[in-house]
């Protein structure tokens, strides 16, 4: 007797065994090949998402991914603004470990994979603005870097932090060139360190940072110009003095240390009245500290700004 | 290999062609959305590095003509010169109509202030009487001495351009270098065969 099967599939549709098992081992191949590169590192796009809500959200729509992927400056990968995408893929982010020294009771050196699990991942909106006078909105992923701050316990004299970049030439092929000096150095005043919006990032758009965005991590201090958000860390030091900073060392009278977002302040290449926000033809009006005023403009109370640009 | 008088008609039209490309690439680039994320930029980066260019190419003519001891590289020099112009027009006007929009406050500013815009600006106005004199009507009119001297603008608008661009960039100062270096080069040449000959 020919019946139909008690499911309903006409016994056409049913796939012969010999051909499903072939598609079974397809399949787990696929599932290793993937888990292999995974495990290497090698896979971009790595999945990373917030594990908590974060309360410095943002409206403004979010650059697109390719655009925030592939118009980059990173010196340590050439100086046009195409280079990094290309070149970035020699940079190698595991293992990574990063080192947390000076001024502090517990200097300590952290691997990344660690350090990303100290605080709970937010995502979080920012504008960025390039001193350049084009800006971008990006969905970071990170935590405050006070967490950070507060577990190695800064001692009285740790006035400020500075940030150092990995030098090595062979992995960053712009560094074979002294454009800047190199390892690229930034830094912040302590309480600028420890205030909630400087966020130690580690992913952007729900993904790990791609090596060109300053992967593994990087700082992000959405009311400065983009070059105070130091790329790649491998060290954080808690300093007694200001510290030199490498765009500082470049052009002196260009590149302040405080860098703070500021339409009133020119800088001599750039008006800074305006920006082009990227994807947009008309510019917009440059908001004081990026539109972060309400939230830092009482650190800087009583400095002169057009003195400490 | 000197082309003949009857082959330079080819050859000019040869070079016009791919003096042509540079633009043509720019709107294709542009139609099929491929300028990458920031457009405005990089229309005014293009058309800024071709007016170099085609400043440099032209220069080169008189130099290749005396080394060479060859007539026709002067023939071609009218048409690379329009070209250089050409360029620094399309260049202006990304400038005015879509960095700017016509924000006439804010491009004043720019000219009063920033060095760079300043010498590129003076080298754009420069070459404006020089294109215009450029057909064979006013070349005639002029006559042969005052035109040669209103011509030998041409060098301090490709120092200017030259430093326009040195100035503009924020650091890495390779590509401007590459240009001074040619132009430094050009004018030497130049220079030594005038004492010679």
């Amino acid at each position: 007797m020919n019946k139909p099967p008690l499911t309903g599939i006409p016994a056409s549709d049913i796939t012969p065994k010999a051909l499903f098992d072939q598609r079974r081992r397809f399949i787990q191949l696929a599932g290793g090949v993937s888990a292999a590169l995974l495990s290497a590192g090698l896979f971009a796009g790595q999945k990373l998402s917030a594990t908590s809500s974060s309360s410095y959200g943002l409206t403004d729509t979010p650059t697109p991914l390719k655009d925030i992927t592939r118009y980059n400056n990173f010196y340590e990968f050439g100086t046009d603004k195409e280079s990094p995408a290309k070149l970035a893929d020699t940079l190698k982010t595991r293992p990574w470990t990063i080192s947390v020294e000076g001024e502090v009771l517990k200097p300590q050196t952290l691997d990344i994979d660690q350090l990303m699990k100290l605080a709970p991942m937010e995502e979080r909106i920012y504008r960025l603005r390039c001193v350049e006078a084009w800006s971008m909105v990006v969905p970071w992923l990170g935590f405050s870097l006070a967490e950070l701050i507060k577990q190695v316990q800064p001692t009285a004299s740790a006035k400020y932090v500075e940030f150092v970049s990995l030098h090595d030439p062979e992995q960053m092929p712009g560094q074979r060139s002294p454009v800047l000096e190199w390892p690229y150095r930034e830094g912040l005043r302590i309480d600028e360190a420890m205030h909630p919006l400087t966020l130690l990032t580690f992913g952007l758009y729900g993904e790990l940072l791609p090596k060109q965005n300053g992967a593994p991590v990087r700082i992000v201090i959405p009311w400065k110009y983009g070059f105070k958000s130091a790329k790649a860390i491998v060290k954080i030091r808690f300093v007694k003095e200001q510290p030199q900073t490498s765009w500082m060392q470049a052009g002196p009278n260009e590149y302040g240390f405080y860098a703070n977002v500021n339409p009133a302040v020119d800088h001599p290449r750039w008006s800074q009245a305006k920006e082009r926000r990227i994807g947009d033809f008309l510019k917009r009006p440059t908001l004081p500290f990026n539109g972060y005023a309400e939230q830092v403009a009482s650190l800087y109370s009583g400095m002169d700004l057009n003195k400490n640009f | 290999m000197p082309p003949s008088y009857h082959g330079l008609g080819w050859v000019k039209a040869g070079i016009f062609l791919l003096a042509l490309l540079p633009l043509l690439n720019l709107i294709n680039a542009g139609l099929r959305d491929n300028l990458g994320a920031n457009p405005i930029e990089k229309i005014t980066h293009v058309t800024g590095y071709w007016t170099l260019s085609f400043l440099l190419i032209g220069l080169s003519a008189t130099p290749l003509r005396r080394l060479s001891g060859w007539f026709w590289p002067i023939r071609l020099r009218r048409m690379l010169g329009l070209f250089a112009f050409f360029y620094a027009c399309l260049h202006f006007l990304s400038y005015l109509v879509l960095d700017q929009f016509f924000d006439w406050p804010a491009i004043i500013e720019d000219i009063n202030k920033r060095p760079y815009i300043t010498v590129g600006f003076s080298a754009f106005l420069l070459l404006i009487p020089l294109a215009l004199t450029s057909n064979d009507y006013l070349t005639r009119k002029i006559g042969g001495k005052n035109w040669r001297r209103l011509h030998s603008l041409v060098y301090p608008i490709a120092i200017a351009g030259v430093i326009h661009f040195a100035w503009l960039v924020k650091k890495d100062l390779a590509t401007p270098l590459i240009f001074a270096g040619i132009l430094t080069v050009l004018l030497i040449v130049r220079r030594i065969n005038t004492r010679i000959l």
